[in-house]
């Protein structure tokens, strides 16, 4: 099914029809991704806001969260930040900078035999605690790392 | 757009790790041009979404604090050699990209 959307969107795409095949109900807009874009939670300017519109608030602290970042990132512009949740039935992770202008970065699920770890190079504008949270059990769990930026990611 | 997106998927034990590149200028909308003074508009990558075989394993939603040509490694478990290990992605101004790695 999926090899057949792949294909097919592949051969619409280089035709242009895509938007035709869309206007006839043949493919629904999205229907890839699983849930529409929170930009409630990406566009807030306050961290606790932030966190609490992608759903990740009364988290616990947990030391179960592994986050791997440097100390000191000499350029905030590219950051490497990797996470690994060691708490059983984890379903998502979503990575916080506290002091961006939009503090939250990215949020991700994981079903189908996925492993609760995510590596990605993320922007910092300055020096700020980066916060992991992570949703298991119904439950909400965080940690957080401090990285020191020498030249800031954002803003220019 | 195969192009755009440079994947890798390596067999360590039992488990599949999965690197990706995507080549795009994520910008945060904050910015501004150097000679123009203007403000860039945003245009990052906003969802992304990989398949094992067809089959969801990762969902994620991005914002305008993923770095320039996004990086991304994750693993599956229970991946054999021979498995497509896939990868849609759309960003803000509704640019697909997408990409399809047989597992080594």
């Amino acid at each position: 099914m999926n090899q057949f959307r792949r294909a097919f969107l592949k051969n619409a795409g280089t035709f242009g029809t895509v938007a035709i095949a869309i206007a006839a109900g043949l493919l629904k807009p999205g229907a890839v991704f699983a849930a529409a874009w929170n930009s409630l939670a990406f566009t807030a300017k306050d961290t606790a806001e932030a966190i609490k519109n992608a759903g990740y608030d009364g988290a616990t602290e947990s030391s179960d969260i592994v986050i791997k970042v440097p100390d000191i990132a000499e350029n905030g512009a590219v950051v490497p930040v990797s996470a690994t949740s060691n708490i059983p039935g984890t379903l998502s992770m979503a990575i916080f900078v506290e002091k961006n202008p939009a503090p939250m970065i990215a949020s991700f699920e994981f079903s189908n035999g996925a492993e609760p770890y995510i590596s990605t190079r993320i922007k910092m504008a300055k020096t700020s605690i980066v916060r992991v949270s992570v949703k298991a059990g119904g439950k909400n769990y965080t940690s957080s790392r401090e990285v020191k930026v020498t030249i800031g990611g954002c803003g220019g | 757009m195969a192009e755009t997106m440079k994947m890798r998927a390596t067999m360590e034990g039992d488990v599949v790790d999965v690197k990706v590149l995507i080549q795009h200028p994520m910008d945060t909308g904050l910015m501004k041009d150097a000679k123009t003074e203007k403000l860039i508009p945003a245009h990052f990558i906003n969802q992304v979404v990989a398949t094992l075989n067809g089959k969801t394993v990762l969902d994620a939603q991005w914002g305008v604090g993923i770095a320039k040509n996004p990086f991304i490694g994750f693993r599956i478990k229970g991946a054999k050699p021979g498995d497509k290990v896939g990868v849609n992605a759309v960003d803000n101004l509704g640019t697909k990209f997408d990409g399809e790695v047989v597992v080594a």
